[in-house]
């Protein structure tokens, strides 16, 4: 242990048989399990272990837990490399790595403690009254603060952990394991309640871990651990350890994160770094504590000014003296037991100040009773150290002389604040107890319940049930938030530690008029720093409260925000991410297509074969080919992603009647037709075939990127506007495989595969029907054509899917059947001028689209009446055109804007824009199809599409978007 | 379009005593001398008076633009804005601070393109620094169509005039090389589209930059006076009934963002309109790590770093209408597993902060800027996911339209009417599907 020299011989929940070996700052240093880091560096005689934000004052180890202001270090390396974690809550391990944070070049010669000395130029929100001068400057201004702000480094590589997320239920889910929350955990459990308690710290036990306590006579911590034994092994209680509950959302869920592997060495991979938990509850106990508060005196925040409560717990947890000489700021007799245990681990107590004016309770005459002086109505003045403190200086709080005492430890106590957050959250009020001097939860919103300490019930018997605690009666607390600085003197008083605001800045906020408790936060940022103002927000309220003139709750409360203590985004993103962001949509053929070379395009969550390659060839060149092999003879393409949707019941017809603007009633069994619906607001929306199958059966294909909206859509409008229609949908996209089978040479091929009759006469253009294809039973043939020449669908059950694949291209071989992709698929329809997504853009209506022609005037159907809006049907709206490039060799890029002159000066009025390019293969020139204002008055004219993101403009003409084939024969033959 | 030289100037009794602690090094300098105690209230605290020329009922950042606008352009001076909490506390003081123009459609361009300017000479306007920081808004594209997407805006931007550069994915990792770059991507990024005049500003400091520069000209700011109806005499507003008491007004025009609903329906007027909970986070404060505003192509997600060092970043609004100003944990959960797989390194960044505002979508993503169907009445609403950057716009064209009793060009198209003549500013081809916008 000799290098080790704060620990102490006894004492504390550390195994002393094991040494852990850590570095801070490069400098190798041992520990034990059990100590947090914080306990280890005080162990090693380290108290300077970070810089302010502002003024990078040094700072040392202020406090025990989640509250800590100061001691944030930049924990692990690399990808792991963790900022601003609170060296107070880190466990420690062996090969632990830190380092201090916001300084340089190091901890103790910190260039930017110049701040400190300009920090009479820079009060709270000085940077909204400067650099504006000059205006151009401003950026660089904001670099060199950048740089300056900011507390630790982020690493910027992709984090090599892996996290999860887990649901549960409970009857009652008791928040903290203190002897409040376990009472009430064990009181749950006897009588046969579900029971998930959560624990933020390693262990259970709260303040009694951290005290030398009895109940009923033995050691506390005994009686901790027999009720958190027999917690643990009662059936349905689940005890989690290292959890932290941090949010509190509606209708009783509470969110709590487990830290699974922090604290290990090596990381399991099999394990996630750290789990989610949403825990929805019949009933929440919170139990959560609270947070000892200090008093904002001048020059309070030296290395050494420790909260009193961490240093007994850095005696009594972790067997470590945090001083040797102390002395003991106070408003209350519980900071006197900090002083007791100081004195029993044989430091000494050169003085205890205490803002009451007579002090004689049982705390304090023990310690009176040791030889410690005890100054009533004294107050801190001034303290004396740079890297550590070492001197107080203490006066009366009315006046008169000041005394000095020699220090390298100063316990401060202002009382102690109820964790009312989870409560504030849930919709909870919370009021001030003007006598205690905390804010309290008061009437809750949702089903909880606030017990213990975080109720402002602070002795051992408000929290045990059926056992005795060794409380002591105690003087009342004299609310104390600020001690005035000596006449003359301007000590800085820090309220918040981390963002270096002081009393002086809530003047200067009250002064400028930023008094509503909100503008005090912003304006000073006050409470904006990692931990979130567990120890300033209450002294800050408190000041301005006097400043106004007001009492405190006149002054109102902040407002508590998610998370209670700050969470890693990945354990909030959990296993969504990378990969696995969004599922991955393969069609059944999928595995064939990556066989045959196929480059992929994401289509949606699906992803479709966009070209198949052959060496030589780029995208262009292989969707030519590919082109050229359906036109000469037959080819396939994969078209399972299109969505479909079984749509059955007697009211079959009339859903769609009133979904689509065309008429379904008079479809016969047995045929397909091309539909359009609109959305609410008139606008095209989708479009796809839909067959009848049967009287009152129908199959309906959406576009790939609507399959989920539009039956979403349908259940929508059958659920909650047309219940009384008699029709079930029911999305089958999954259950088949879907195969464009094209090419004048198409039907010999098919034939061959097919038990029908397919002849242009038993099976002409938009025929339907149920067939047996390739041996496969169950299967669906359309006469549908997407690419405009002659073509069939085929769909089979999916787990077929790939059977059919196969058996068309060996049955094809002998015609040359090739497949195809895509862009080739893509080409075709432009050649036909059919509209796609990139016109069906959810800002043409069919008007403008070329479909105005489908809508039936006999019915009504979704989006009819809005689309009659003038602004719908205006003349100068957008129509679909084709282009093709004037010197009939030049790409049009889509994404082009349309415009009589691209060089006029901006604003330059747009015609319209390019919305689909190809290559035609049959034309042999590059062709587009556009929305243009006006667009067929226009067919002839010469333009220009502008791509002045490029620097480009290519002469195009205006011709019609039916490129090839236009009275559509091939396709009917 | 600026027309502010054409306006006197006129000087106020308060101007005077403001003049005294003008901000500048040298004030603050001076003031360090003699610690701060010389600095004035940055705007006064008055006792709301009978009867006002115009009545502004929100303090909000478009409230408070149009209060200093029409005083320094208009002439208008006896104005108060009403707030029922405090400056700024609706969704100005809650928004992620984007400010671009990165618009497609012609009349959104033209009147996010005019407030960027206004932004672009703001803290010298108003003599408070309100940060503005033109760090550049990239959008990620994933796709070729998203990519014909985005050129076909960022050429429709360059038309216009406004500044836009499409990125291709190698440019973009220069920039940026924390993004997800690897194979274990889901949506590879293909590139981008830039506009280096975007950026952020500190949203507190403009409201207070506003309110503090509206005082100077005479406008009353009173916080803590809620507008609980509105006292209409033949069919014209005459006035407000308020938490403390009634006040009347010539012109009364609102612009309260979130509860623009609700408080329309006072006046009997059902609009367009519906309020959504958004949620923003702020991570813990970090040494630079990203120095642009980026938004996910591939999910809702978009984030910045502020000047404070926090990641501030947002995504989708909650799934069903609320004017509670808090969510619900499966957004967050889902616009942060856009975010972690945007940009891997932030997994390990903690966040720090999550909070709600009530947002006023528009059935068509647009607002609606320029008179009421009631005479004396004006609305100023529906802002959707971006009316922070409209700000300093916004209050310009609403004080002419205020002002002058028409609307000015730039929110010509921005009229309540829209709706039913079915000429929509539909940017996002969403339609009346606030989820979408
Ligand atoms: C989480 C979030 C992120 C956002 N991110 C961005 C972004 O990145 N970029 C962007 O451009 N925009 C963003 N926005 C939108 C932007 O914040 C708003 O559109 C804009 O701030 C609206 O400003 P405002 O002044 O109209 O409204 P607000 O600031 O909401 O002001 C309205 C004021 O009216 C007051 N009020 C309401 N009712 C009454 C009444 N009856 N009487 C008196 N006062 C009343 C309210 O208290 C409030 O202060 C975001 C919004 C949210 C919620």
């Amino acid at each position: 242990m000799t290098g080790q020299p704060w620990r102490l011989e006894n004492g504390g929940h550390i195994d002393r048989s094991c040494s852990l070996s850590f570095a801070f700052d490069g400098k190798i240093m041992e520990g034990h399990p059990g100590d947090t880091l914080a306990s280890a560096l005080l162990a090693n005689g380290t108290h300077l272990v970070g810089r302010s934000f502002k003024y990078h004052r040094p700072r040392g180890i202020f406090s025990a837990g989640v509250e800590e202001p100061n001691a944030l270090v930049e924990l692990r390396t690399g990808n792991r490399q963790e900022p601003n974690s609170l060296a107070t809550t880190t466990e420690l391990f062996d090969g632990l790595e830190a380092s201090s944070q916001n300084r340089w070049p190091n901890l103790r010669f910190d260039f930017s403690q110049a701040n400190g000395a300009l920090s009479r130029f820079l009060p709270a929100g000085f940077y909204y009254k400067t650099f504006m001068w000059p205006a151009n400057l401003w950026l660089t201004y904001e670099h060199f603060i950048r740089k300056a702000a900011g507390m630790g480094i982020a690493s910027r590589e992709s984090d090599p952990d892996r996290y999860e997320s887990r649901s549960a239920h409970c009857d009652v889910l008791v928040v903290g394991g203190g002897p409040a929350g376990l009472t009430a955990a064990m009181t749950a459990a006897e009588i046969g309640e579900r029971v998930i308690v959560l624990e933020q710290a390693p262990h259970f036990g709260g303040w009694l871990r951290r005290e030398k306590r009895t109940i009923d006579g033995s050691p506390a911590m005994d009686w901790v651990d027999a009720v958190s034994t027999r917690l643990s092994a009662m059936a349905d209680v689940r005890v989690l350890t290292r959890t932290s509950a941090f949010g509190y959302y509606d209708h009783n869920m509470i969110t709590a994160v487990e830290r699974v592997q922090d604290h290990v060495p090596k990381s399991d991979p099999f394990l996630p770094r750290q789990r989610l938990w949403s825990i929805r509850a019949k009933r929440v106990v919170l139990a959560t504590g609270a947070v000892e508060q200090p008093i904002a005196f001048p020059e309070n925040d030296r290395p050494g000014v420790m909260l009193a409560g961490a240093a007994r717990t850095y005696i009594n947890e972790y067997g470590v003296l945090p001083g040797r000489m102390a002395v003991l700021q106070t408003n209350n007799d519980n900071a006197y037991r900090s002083a007791i245990d100081l004195l029993d681990a044989g430091a000494r107590v050169t003085a205890v100040l205490d803002v009451r004016d007579h002090v004689d309770g049982h705390l304090p005459n023990q310690v009176r009773d040791r030889g410690v002086p005890i100054l009533q109505g004294y107050g801190v003045v001034e303290t004396k150290g740079y890297f550590a403190i070492r001197q107080v200086l203490a006066r009366p709080l009315v006046g008169g002389p000041v005394r000095r005492y020699d220090c390298d430890l100063l316990c401060v106590s202002g009382g102690w604040a109820p964790q009312v957050h989870l409560h504030s959250q849930s919709g909870g009020k919370v009021v001030f107890d003007a006598e205690k001097g905390c804010f309290l939860p008061s009437e809750a919103r949702q089903n909880c319940v606030s017990i213990g300490s975080a109720a402002g019930l602070f002795t051992l018997k408000d929290c045990l049930k059926g056992a005795n605690g060794d409380d002591v009666p105690e003087q009342a607390i004299k609310p104390t938030w600020s001690l005035p600085n000596a006449p003359g003197r301007h000590g800085k008083r820090f309220v918040d530690f981390q963002d270096d605001v002081t009393a002086e800045d809530v003047a200067l906020a009250h002064r400028e008029g930023y008094v509503s408790v909100e503008h005090l936060k912003r304006y000073t940022t006050l409470g904006m720093g990692t931990d979130q103002g567990k120890t300033s927000n209450v002294i800050g309220l408190a000041i301005m409260a006097k400043l106004k003139g007001q009492n405190i709750p006149a002054v109102g409360t902040t407002k508590f925000r998610p998370p209670y203590t700050a969470v890693s985004m990945g354990a909030m993103a959990g296993r969504a991410v990378g990969h696995h962001f969004q599922p991955l949509r393969r069609s059944p053929m999928d595995n064939w297509h990556h066989d045959n070379g196929c480059k992929w395009v994401d289509a949606g969550l699906w992803r479709r074969p966009h070209f198949y390659t052959r060496p030589g060839e780029d995208v262009n060149s292989a969707a030519l080919r590919e082109g050229r092999t359906v036109r000469a003879g037959v080819g396939i393409v994969d078209v399972s992603t299109l969505g479909k949707i079984d749509i059955q019941g007697p009211d079959a017809a009339e859903l769609l009647n009133r979904i689509y603007v065309n008429g379904w009633k008079k479809l016969a069994v047995g045929k397909a037709r091309y539909g359009v619906m609109l959305r609410e607001d008139g606008m095209a929306y989708d479009d796809g075939t839909t067959s009848r199958l049967s009287e009152n059966h129908f199959i309906m294909t959406t576009t790939t990127a609507n399959a989920g909206p539009v039956l979403a859509k349908l259940e929508y409008y059958l659920q909650a506007v047309w219940p009384e229609l008699r029709v079930q949908v029911a999305c089958v996209t999954d259950q088949y495989a879907a195969i464009a089978v094209a090419g004048p040479k198409s039907r010999d091929v098919m034939q061959r595969l097919i038990d029908l009759d397919i002849s242009n006469d038993a099976f002409p253009f938009m025929a339907a029907a149920p067939c047996c294809f390739a041996g496969i039973a169950g299967a669906r043939l359309f006469r549908i054509s997407f690419s405009g020449e002659l073509a069939y669908e085929i769909n089979v059950p999916a787990d077929y899917g790939q059977a059919a694949w196969n058996a068309l291209l060996e049955t094809g071989r002998e015609d040359g059947v090739g497949v195809y992709g895509i862009e080739a698929m893509s080409a075709f329809r432009i050649e036909k001028g059919h509209v796609a997504g990139p016109e069906i853009n959810g800002q043409t209506t069919i008007g403008d689209l070329g479909l105005g022609g489908l809508q039936s005037e006999q019915k009504h159907n979704i989006g009819k009446s809005l689309a009659i809006r003038e602004g719908l049907i205006d003349p100068a709206r957008p129509a679909v055109v084709g282009l093709v490039p004037v010197d009939g060799k030049t790409w049009i890029k889509a994404g082009a804007q349309l415009v009589e002159n691209p060089d006029a000066p901006p604003p330059v009025a747009m015609l319209g824009h390019v919305t689909s390019i190809a290559y035609s293969g049959e034309l042999n020139h590059p062709i587009a199809l556009a929305l243009l204002s006006g667009g067929k008055e226009r067919a002839g004219e010469e333009l220009y599409a502008a791509f002045p993101l490029r620097n480009e403009a290519v002469r195009v003409r205006v011709v019609s978007p039916h490129f090839v084939d236009p009275d559509g024969e091939r396709m009917r033959v | 379009m600026l027309k502010g030289g054409l306006y006197p100037s006129v000087r106020f009794p308060q101007m005077e005593a403001y003049e005294l602690t003008r901000y500048s090094i040298f004030s603050l300098i001076k003031q360090g001398l003699i610690r701060h105690t010389g600095w004035k209230r940055a705007w006064r605290n008055p006792e709301p008076k009978a009867a006002y020329d115009v009545i502004i009922i929100g303090g909000g950042g478009h409230g408070l633009a149009t209060a200093y606008y029409l005083a320094k352009l208009h002439g208008i001076h006896n104005v108060a804005v009403l707030e029922k909490g405090w400056l700024g506390g609706g969704n100005t003081g809650r928004n992620t601070t984007i400010i671009r123009s990165n618009y497609l459609l012609d009349p959104n361009a033209h009147l996010y393109e005019h407030s960027m300017k206004l932004w672009e000479g703001l803290s010298q306007d108003l003599n408070f620094n309100v940060m503005f920081s033109q760090r550049g808004v990239l959008n990620l594209c994933h796709s070729k169509a998203q990519t014909d997407a985005f050129a076909r805006r960022g050429n429709a931007m360059r038309l216009n005039g406004i500044d836009a550069e499409l990125l291709s994915r190698d440019e973009v990792r220069k920039r940026i090389p924390e993004l997800d770059f690897s194979d274990q991507v889901r949506f590879p990024i293909c590139g981008g589209l830039l506009q280096p005049r975007g950026g952020t500003a500190r949203h507190d400091g403009v409201a207070w930059g506003f309110a503090r520069a509206a005082d100077q000209r005479g406008v009353d700011i009173i916080q803590n006076c809620e507008v609980t109806d509105f006292i209409i005499e033949g069919g014209r507003v005459t006035g407000v009934e308020t938490t403390r008491g009634k006040i009347t007004a010539g012109k009364v025009a609102m612009a309260v963002a979130g509860h623009t609903g609700v408080l329309a329906q006072k006046a009997g007027l059902t609009l367009p309109i519906e309020s959504h909970i958004l949620q923003a986070m702020v991570s813990e404060p970090l040494k630079p790590l990203l120095d642009t505003v980026v938004t996910f192509g591939a999910g809702h997600f978009y984030i910045s770093q502020s000047d404070k060092g926090g990641m501030v970043f947002g995504g989708d609004i909650e799934g069903y209408n609320s004017y509670a100003q808090r969510g619900n944990l499966p957004t967050l959960e889902h616009v942060i597993s856009a975010g972690v797989s945007m940009m891997p390194c932030l997994s390990r960044v903690r966040m720090l902060r999550s909070w709600g505002g009530t947002v006023d979508m528009t059935m068509d993503g647009s607002p609606i800027i320029g008179k009421a169907p009631i005479e004396g009445l004006f609305i100023n609403g529906g802002w959707n996911y971006g009316g922070f950057k409209a700000t300093p716009g916004s209050g310009w064209v609403y004080a002419h339209t205020i002002a002058n009793d028409a609307p000015h060009p730039l929110n010509e198209a921005f009229t309540l009417e829209r709706f039913a003549r079915g000429r929509l500013i539909d940017e996002r081809g969403a339609g009346a599907n606030p989820a979408l916008h």
